[in-house]
């Protein structure tokens, strides 16, 4: 598990412990959250003394003892998947077959198997502690000569089918709502505070996300059921029972007790799983404080101006930022270290640092936008970029036009137009640290995870990604293609536009498969939206600290020198200020995504663009409020001014 | 120490205070004040008639329809529907020739369990037995608020722009520099407890209704004096309502939100709609809430007879347990270092010291003084006018600083069956620097027969402070005091009172100081 990115000091120090300090909490949590699981899964109205004594003497077992330490293996194993796939920038599929695509991405299957494996370990550990007719897989019985076999107790494989089932379907809804997504809170709070306001939150939605997992489990294994049987009763050489019911019919399903302990089974599987999720999300978003400067040479690459202009590992810098943006806000002892002077010299290097890197990440957001803006405007709608919005480019687009070309040859051209002109517009703008073009073949099977993980920050709908139109890029398309498609893609109509496909192909080309992507492939409402915005996290934490710290030189700078920026800073936040408002008057921009009441998945990063356009503004507002007229001797453009103008007199 | 006997007396009747200049109170005549009052444009005037009310009350119409026979099942949905668990188990224990009798027999224990328990939750937290009008009525800052026609007033912080919430659930938005007065209703804008306007933003402004929280954007450009709904957005937790208070963070960014029903206080990311409930048990909910001027400090009243103060940065508190009764209101000083607050029940302000903690240092928790120090004593006080005997004093409704910590306000109950003990604006100068000082200056009074409801100061008024009150006719008067503030920089010759000479008068009631913290 060495990558590039465990050579980072911060991933090494302290992030690591983090996520260890989280698995042990999670790990020490595991016993009252077991005995809790015994005591409601042993239960019985009718006996209650003899139940609470079966379950103390349960407890003290060596049986139990086993399973407590296969839970606590599989907990340290969760745990260290949240390490491994954790992602502070959340990635959005565009389309639905981008999602698709996600799905069946072999990482994910990687994930899903493991989910699956540990589900079943769960399970097992479940039927060993609610005991009774779950415990063991073989039974004795007679067959109906009353000979003496080995039959299959069915309700043993219902219970491990269970857990792998809702094991499975966690790690896909871990995908559709991005789990995997780490984000920071505005309101700051101590750890045990946080944990302590999220754990009610966490207990209804595994309760829930359970009651959903285990009715759509009966309908799968109410068809589907009898493979598995049949398949354990083939391999380990037992009998199917004839004398008692099978449970993949209606009456054997209609078990009340069945289904109760299916539930309780799966709701302590997802709980211990999300417990050590949100305890994993408590302590990586801990607010970390970078020393601004520091006496010793050895110690300055950790320091705040040079861990800001780090590219990797991304939760550096959001961390980095984070503490920029409350050091600016809480603690004038820091700022002044942001203001001072370097001691031979006298030059303001930690602010040139910290203001130069926040005005390019606002620059590179500004670029983004207009750059989306333009192809939107050239199109008329969104679609070239939703073509390259997927794992790839060229590949996929390519897919389109040759799919298209078929039902309307003439139109691709135009529709291919915009597309390429923008790739060239783009690969012409300067490249910031967060949206640098990725060329190692990340997602071969083989590429160490964690490499892969520095690059999921990356936006995947973006179209600055994967403008680099190298041959590896064509593996990352999900292979859910026809054979026709996939020829299609390697007559390259892309490389010579002037090749209409062959006349030979076209009897085959529109086929059920292709309309059915291509229909799928278009837009999801407002998701490209939220994907330009994906990052912005780190932009908001930049204009707050940016804003703070004009504010505060007003009257804590001795030496000046904010003023020199001033300039610089207004018109970067002004142009931006321009970029999303023209952003938000595009069709689904400004529409609320749906609140989704209870679902371990963060949904911040939907509302994300409407945090930074507030925030942009409180921000722009923070600095005419503080400087008032002296403003007007600040150089800049005539439109830049009339903008300014607007801030001034309160009518923006 | 009573302080009320050091101020000058009342007015008699027919005089109403206009303003304070060299270091008085000038008062006039109502006829000549009139005219002033018209020609000023923010001067407003709601009469009541000119309100359309709504008639229709709280409870369903149920009433209104004939009774007709439904099978058992459609019954206990719809009683599941409207009323809830208990209603379902009041219906099913209603209907016992229709349900088994072990299902009639256990539901009816059920239900006698559930009431025995609320009745006893209910007997130590008395208020969520209260209606949710009720209960806005007893929290609001406002006196007498189920009875008010302006039932809530927010100046901008940065413009001369002020939202009013009318008795009849709309709000209307005054900017002397446009022509347009916006109009803001909206389906559940009910029963509005509060409003203020988002700090460094020029569009955004909070309403604390019944059931929800709302957040308009109004655009200051905009023609429209019917933004449409979609401008507002919706904030609401199952749980949190009613809303009787809210505050916005000075820097704009968040917005806090209290309920008498939840324990919890809500830290709302207006932006993303998303809230963080910040429970604390104790109390039994949480009445009010101000922000403090330096963003540092949050006071949080709750209904029990203690109150907590927040600290903003990792969101911790102390909790201050009062003697009598709950914390009625409450104010800080510009610089955040202050808090003067009052207690139901009690006649006296007291203050509380919050020293800055080391900046830098982690450690996050404020520390303040141990106890609090009583200010001032309002105890009733007979003044002898030429109208008769006229007894100022008693328990406080709301306190007011303004902004540059010179003048306090404080708007004391009364009582509304004597005549002679009328609703009055009592004003104090203070002073925060070098030592906290507090002196007498005033009484403000309005037309004969009205009464203070609600006050607030102006934000950012350029020669001294503007005081706004809301008076119980519908009237909303603007009162400036001009003086030279001692701790604004004045830039240029605009900051001297540009108010013509008034007649010399000794004022002697000026010269005595009521508190200082040497006294203490």
């Amino acid at each position: 598990m060495l990558s590039a990115e465990q050579s980072c000091w911060f991933v090494r120090k302290v992030i690591f412990w983090r996520a260890v300090a989280s698995i042990a909490w999670a790990v020490l949590l595991l016993p009252p959250i077991t005995a809790v699981f015994v005591i409601i899964s042993r239960f019985s109205l009718l006996h209650p003394i003899q139940a609470v004594s079966e379950c103390l003497s349960f407890l003290t077992s060596a049986s139990a003892i086993f399973s407590f330490i296969l839970l606590c293996g599989v907990i340290i194993m969760v745990g260290f998947l949240n390490l491994e796939y954790y992602t502070v920038i959340p990635t959005i599929a565009c389309s639905k077959i981008a999602l698709l695509g996600q799905l069946l991405h072999p990482r994910q299957f990687v994930n899903s198997l493991g989910h699956c494996i540990m589900g079943i370990i769960v399970a097992w550990c479940c039927a060993i502690t609610v005991g009774g007719r779950y415990e063991t897989i073989a039974d004795p019985c007679a067959q109906g000569d009353g000979s003496p076999q080995m039959c299959l107790n069915e309700y043993h494989l219902i219970l491990l089918l269970a857990g792998a089932f809702v094991g499975f379907s966690h790690s896909l809804l871990g995908v559709i709502y991005n789990m995997n997504y780490v984000s920071f809170h505005t309101v700051q709070q101590y750890k045990y505070l946080r944990f302590k306001g999220s754990l009610s939150l966490v207990l209804k939605c595994s309760a829930t996300q359970a009651l959903y997992s285990v009715r759509n489990y009966i309908v799968v294994y109410f068809f589907l059921g009898y493979i598995p049987k049949a398949w354990i009763c083939k391999t380990l050489n037992l009998h199917l029972n004839s004398s008692v019911h099978p449970l993949d019919s209606i009456a054997g399903l209609l078990d009340l007790s069945l289904l109760y302990h299916l539930w309780i089974s799966a709701s302590f599987l997802l709980f211990t799983w999300h417990l050590t999720l949100l305890l994993f999300r408590v302590f990586v978003t801990e607010v970390y404080s970078f020393p601004v400067q520091s006496s010793f040479t050895e110690d300055a690459h950790q320091c705040l101006p040079t861990v800001l202009t780090d590219k990797q590992p991304m939760i550096l810098k959001f961390l980095a930022l984070l503490d920029l943006a409350l050091l600016s806000q809480h603690s004038p002892s820091r700022r002044s270290e942001v203001f001072s002077l370097s001691q031979p010299g006298g030059h303001p290097h930690n602010w040139n640092a910290i203001s130069k890197e926040c005005l390019s990440l606002l620059a590179d957001l500004t670029q983004r936008l207009i750059a989306y803006h333009d192809t939107v405007a050239t199109n008329g709608r969104a679609k070239s970029l939703s073509t390259g919005s997927e794992r790839k480019t060229s590949s996929e687009s390519s897919v389109t036009s040759g799919t298209e070309d078929l039902m309307s040859p003439r139109p691709t051209l135009l529709m291919k137009t915009p597309a390429s002109v923008f790739a060239r517009s783009i690969v012409g703008c300067p490249q910031s640290p967060l949206t640098a073009p990725f060329t190692p073949d990340l997602d071969s099977p083989f590429a160490s995870p964690a490499l892969r993980r520095l690059t999921a920050p990356m936006d995947q709908c973006s179209p600055w990604f994967g403008t680099v139109q190298s041959p590896h890029i064509m593996r990352r398309v999900p292979k859910l293609w026809s054979t026709s498609t996939d020829s299609q893609v390697n007559g390259s109509p892309l490389a010579s536009p002037a090749s209409v496909p062959s006349p030979k192909q076209e009897p085959s080309k529109p086929s059920l498969l292709a309309q059915f992507l291509q229909n799928r492939k278009e837009q999801l409402p407002e998701a490209s939206s939220q994907a330009l915005f994906a990052d912005s996290q780190a932009h908001i934490w930049a204009l707050e600290g940016l804003s703070y710290l004009v504010q505060s030189s007003f009257s804590e700078d001795q030496f000046g020198v904010v003023q020199t920026a001033l300039p610089s800073i207004l018109s970067c936040m002004l142009g931006l200020q321009e970029a999303v408002d023209r952003h938000f008057k595009l069709p689904h921009a400004s529409s609320k995504p749906v609140r989704s009441a209870s679902s371990m998945g963060d949904s911040t990063h939907k509302t994300l663009r409407f945090a930074l356009r507030a925030t942009l503004k409180t921000s722009i507002y923070r600095i005419t409020t503080t400087f008032g007229n002296h403003l007007n001797a600040v150089k800049m453009s005539a439109e830049h001014r009339k903008r300014l103008q607007q801030f001034l007199e309160y009518k923006e | 120490m009573c302080s009320l006997a050091l101020f000058p007396p009342p007015l008699p009747s027919g005089q109403t205070t206009l303003c304070e200049s060299n270091n008085e109170l000038l008062s006039g005549t109502t006829t000549e004040d009139r005219l002033k009052l018209e020609s000023s444009p923010l001067s407003l005037f709601f009469p009541r008639e000119s309100l359309k009310l709504h008639c229709r009350t709280e409870s369903s119409s149920k009433a209104a329809f004939l009774d007709h026979s439904e099978t058992l099942w459609m019954r206990s949905a719809a009683a599941w529907r409207d009323g809830g668990f208990t209603g379902l188990l009041d219906e099913i224990t209603n209907s016992n020739t229709e349900v088994p009798k072990w299902l009639s027999v256990s539901s009816g224990c059920t239900l006698a369990l559930l009431r025995w328990f609320s009745s006893f939750h209910g007997s130590l937290f008395p208020h969520l037995t209260m209606s949710s009008e009720d209960m806005l009525a007893e929290f609001s800052q406002v006196l007498n608020w189920s009875d008010c026609v302006v039932r809530a007033f927010a100046w901008h912080p940065h413009t001369d722009k002020f939202a009013v919430a009318l008795l009849d659930d709309s709000i209307k938005i005054y900017n002397p520099k446009s022509a347009t007065t916006p109009t803001l209703k909206h389906r559940l804008q009910r029963s509005v407890a509060a409003v203020q306007w988002k700090p460094l933003c020029a569009t955004a402004l909070a309403v604390a209704c019944q059931n929800c929280l709302l957040v308009w954007h109004v655009d200051p450009c905009s023609l429209s004096t019917r933004p449409s709904s979609g401008c507002a957005q919706v904030l609401s937790h199952p749980g949190h309502s009613p809303i009787t208070s809210i505050a916005w963070s000075p820097s704009g960014s968040l917005l806090v939100s209290a309920s008498p029903m939840d324990t919890a206080m809500m830290v709302w990311d207006v932006a993303s709609e998303s809230g963080v409930p910040l429970q604390r048990v104790g109390g039994g909910g949480v009445t009010f809430l101000s922000w403090s001027p330096d963003g540092s400090h949050v006071l949080a009243s709750t209904p029990s007879a203690l109150f907590r103060v927040w600290e903003t940065r990792m969101w911790t508190c102390e909790r201050w347990p009062c003697v009598k009764g709950r914390c009625q209101s409450g104010c800080w000083s510009p610089d955040g270092s202050r808090l003067l607050f009052t207690v139901q029940g009690e006649t006296v302000i007291y203050a509380l010291t919050f020293t800055d903690t080391p900046a830098g240092v982690p450690t996050c928790t404020s520390k303040g003084s141990q106890a609090a120090a009583v200010v001032a004593d309002l105890s009733e006080t007979t003044f002898n006018t030429p109208d008769g005997d006229i007894i100022v004093g008693g328990e406080i409704q709301s306190l007011a600083w303004d902004p540059t910590g010179e003048r306090l306000a404080v708007l004391l109950k009364g009582d509304p069956q004597a005549a002679d003990r009328p609703a009055i604006i009592a004003v104090f100068k203070t002073r925060t620097n070098p030592i906290f000082e507090l002196l007498p200056c005033g009484f403000v009074q309005g037309e004969p027969g009205t009464e203070p409801r609600l006050m607030q100061f102006h934000p950012n008024f350029q020669h001294g402070a503007l005081l706004t009150v809301c008076w119980s006719s519908g009237r909303i008067t603007h009162m400036p005091f001009y003086f030279l503030s001692a701790g604004v920089p004045h830039f240029g010759l605009s900051g001297s009172p540009s108010l013509p000479r008034p007649q010399e008068r000794p004022a002697d009631f000026a010269k005595q100081s009521l508190f200082t913290e040497l006294m203490s």
